[in-house]
């Protein structure tokens, strides 16, 4: 903000006109300010009472935890946020470990079919998700999932997308490697599990970002699937329960908060493995 | 039991090494080809199968043919739907994709708090999408509740309806799932545009060309593998735009008068608050092949260019 910004770190060393590398700057942070407005005014007015939310400053008067504890209080948040955990966590698992267990099999194994199995798979990419819930609605009813964890999790256990980002990243491992494991009689999970695996972990962790990101934001599959507050999935949870609230606009934002707060923490803590796996990610896949 | 065993593992000494590799990346492919034949392809065709039919909760599939496609056809709420989901994606994608190459473009040469800035625009991507939908509800309120209108005021301008307008209302619900697509749209881009060798821009400094015919003539060709992905991508996610708009709206979810519904909600709407499931079945073929044929027509447009 102040005039001596130093440019020297700048990516093109080119001599450009300073004044307006420090207008674009400029426009740069202030377009930064009106997006983070809304995460903004959400988190200051989960901090206000009934009595100040039309007061429209962004600094409470007098700021408070009570609408958190008012909202925790009857533990319907706590189960929500437990259910999107769990489910979150079971996908991500399931995911990091079939979509690289495909991917490296189609990437290191030569037989036939492969090809088959490879275009298979990819060609899932064009179905919408939308096309497929009335018959996994009927398969879990069917089947009894309707309002259990397996229903919510099940369609995404695996996905297209992350067997063909796997694929990619096992291509770049040298074949001389698992050779020689081979020759040191390690058999092909083994080498799959110990080797390979580790030797792309930007790309598991780009993987398992995305999963759970997906899973934990997930609002049109567990709103069928799920019936029953005790399943409901915190999106969903938060819906109902902004809903029920009406107008009381401070308890609606501080429900919003709680949903939100998790992944930016998350964020803060990992942002850089999270933005250098969004652009892996974009770029293989 | 040892006999056998004993049986198989002579069997599978026997193999040659190159058919135990075989029989391995198949035990791998096992439990995937399973779960991609049961919760993809077979929900594919069943998909197709029950547009075909009158099947709903309240009675047995029956056969009906085409009946369902031609009553999409003549329901006028299909074309108002239409109509909308459309609007999301040309309105949607090109602002949002023009903003997004503004931004990183600059925002790639500034060095200055450029993780700061960065992680700020990233931010609202990692938001949840049913959560932040109310926080915007909250903002188009009118006086003395909305933080939009509060605004306006303050200035001297006169209030907007935003929601309640069926002319603004459309914008309105787009804004947020703009908001947050945006920060993913700049991290691709950035990327795109880092993996751009910087001895073509060091070549045409010393040429003395322009800025703006960098950009023109080598940056942008160079950039189109990272446009095409975000244009087919982000037309995608518009048109399949749904979250936003539920809760958004949520005492008349897709209102006023439907102006906001998009095909999601509409086959949200038929096959679960209707339980009309073949009609639904329906909808989402159309839905499916409006995608196919949107990301097809992109895809040619731009290769060729």
């Amino acid at each position: 903000m102040t005039p001596q910004i130093t440019l020297s770190g700048a990516r093109s060393s080119h001599t450009a006109f300073r004044p307006s590398r420090i207008v674009s700057w400029t426009l740069l942070f202030l377009g930064g300010l009106v997006m983070v407005t809304p995460i903004l005014f959400m988190l200051s007015t989960s901090l206000k009472d009934a009595s100040q939310v039309y007061d429209l400053k962004l600094i409470p008067a007098s700021p408070s935890l009570d609408n958190y504890w008012t909202v925790l209080s009857d533990g319907r948040f706590l189960r929500w946020f437990l259910n999107s955990l769990v489910v979150a966590v079971a996908v991500t698992v399931s995911n990091v470990f079939f979509d690289s267990l495909v991917g490296y099999t189609l990437a290191k194994f030569r037989f036939r079919g492969r090809y088959v199995v490879f275009i298979a798979i990819l060609s899932t990419l064009m179905i919408p998700t939308e096309m497929l819930v009335i018959p996994w609605y009927l398969m879990a009813s069917t089947f009894g999932w309707i309002d259990s964890y397996w229903g919510i999790m099940f369609p995404g256990m695996m996905t297209a997308f992350g067997t063909f980002l796997m694929k990619q990243f096992f291509e770049t491992v040298p074949d001389e490697f698992l050779e020689a494991a081979r020759i040191d009689g390690l058999n092909e999970f083994t080498i799959w599990w110990r080797v390979a695996m580790p030797l792309v972990t930007p790309a598991l962790s780009a993987l398992a970002i995305f999963t759970f990101l997906g899973n934990w934001t997930a609002f049109f599959w567990p709103l069928i699937v799920t019936n029953s507050r005790e399943l409901y999935t915190l999106p969903i949870g938060l819906s109902s329960f902004a809903v029920e609230q009406a107008i009381q606009w401070e308890m609606i934002m501080t429900g919003a908060s709680l949903a939100t707060i998790p992944t930016l923490l998350v964020f803060l803590l990992l942002q850089r493995y999270i933005v250098r796996g969004v652009m892996l990610a974009g770029l293989k896949g | 039991m040892i006999a056998a065993r004993a049986k198989s593992t002579r069997l599978w000494d026997g193999l040659s090494l190159s058919h135990k590799r075989v029989l391995w990346a198949w035990t791998f492919l096992a439990i995937p080809i399973l779960f991609y034949s049961v919760i993809r392809f077979w929900p594919t065709l069943q998909a197709i199968a029950l547009s075909f039919t009158n099947w709903s909760l309240m009675r047995p599939a029956s056969f009906v043919g085409l009946e369902n496609y031609t009553r999409l056809v003549q329901d006028p709420l299909f074309w108002q739907v239409f109509r909308n989901t459309f609007l999301y994606l040309i309105i949607g994608t090109p602002i949002s994709l023009l903003l997004s190459f503004a931004i990183a473009y600059y925002l790639d040469r500034v060095q200055f708090m450029h993780g700061l800035i960065r992680a700020i625009y990233f931010l609202p991507f990692l938001t949840t999408a049913a959560a932040m939908a109310w926080v915007w509800r909250w903002f188009y309120q009118p006086v003395p509740i909305g933080v939009i209108n509060g605004f306006l005021t303050w200035v001297g301008l006169p209030q907007q309806p935003f929601l309640r307008s069926t002319v603004q209302a459309l914008p309105a619900v787009l804004a947020p799932a703009v908001w947050a697509g945006l920060g993913f749209q700049i991290i691709i881009f950035i990327a795109g545009l880092r993996a751009i060798p910087t001895s073509y821009y060091e070549a045409a400094r010393i040429d003395g060309v322009s800025e703006f015919t960098i950009l023109r003539r080598i940056t942008l060709p160079l950039l189109k593998p990272t446009i095409v992905f975000l244009v087919v991508f982000s037309s995608i996610s518009f048109l399949r735009i749904f979250d936003q708009v539920y809760n958004i709206n949520f005492n008349d979810p897709g209102g006023p008068l439907n102006t906001t519904k998009p095909l999601v909600m509409m086959i949200y709407q038929t096959a679960f608050k209707s339980f009309d499931m073949g009609y639904a079945a329906a909808q989402t073929v159309v839905l499916f092949a409006i995608l196919l044929v949107v990301s097809l027509i992109q895809l040619r447009v731009l290769k060729d260019r």
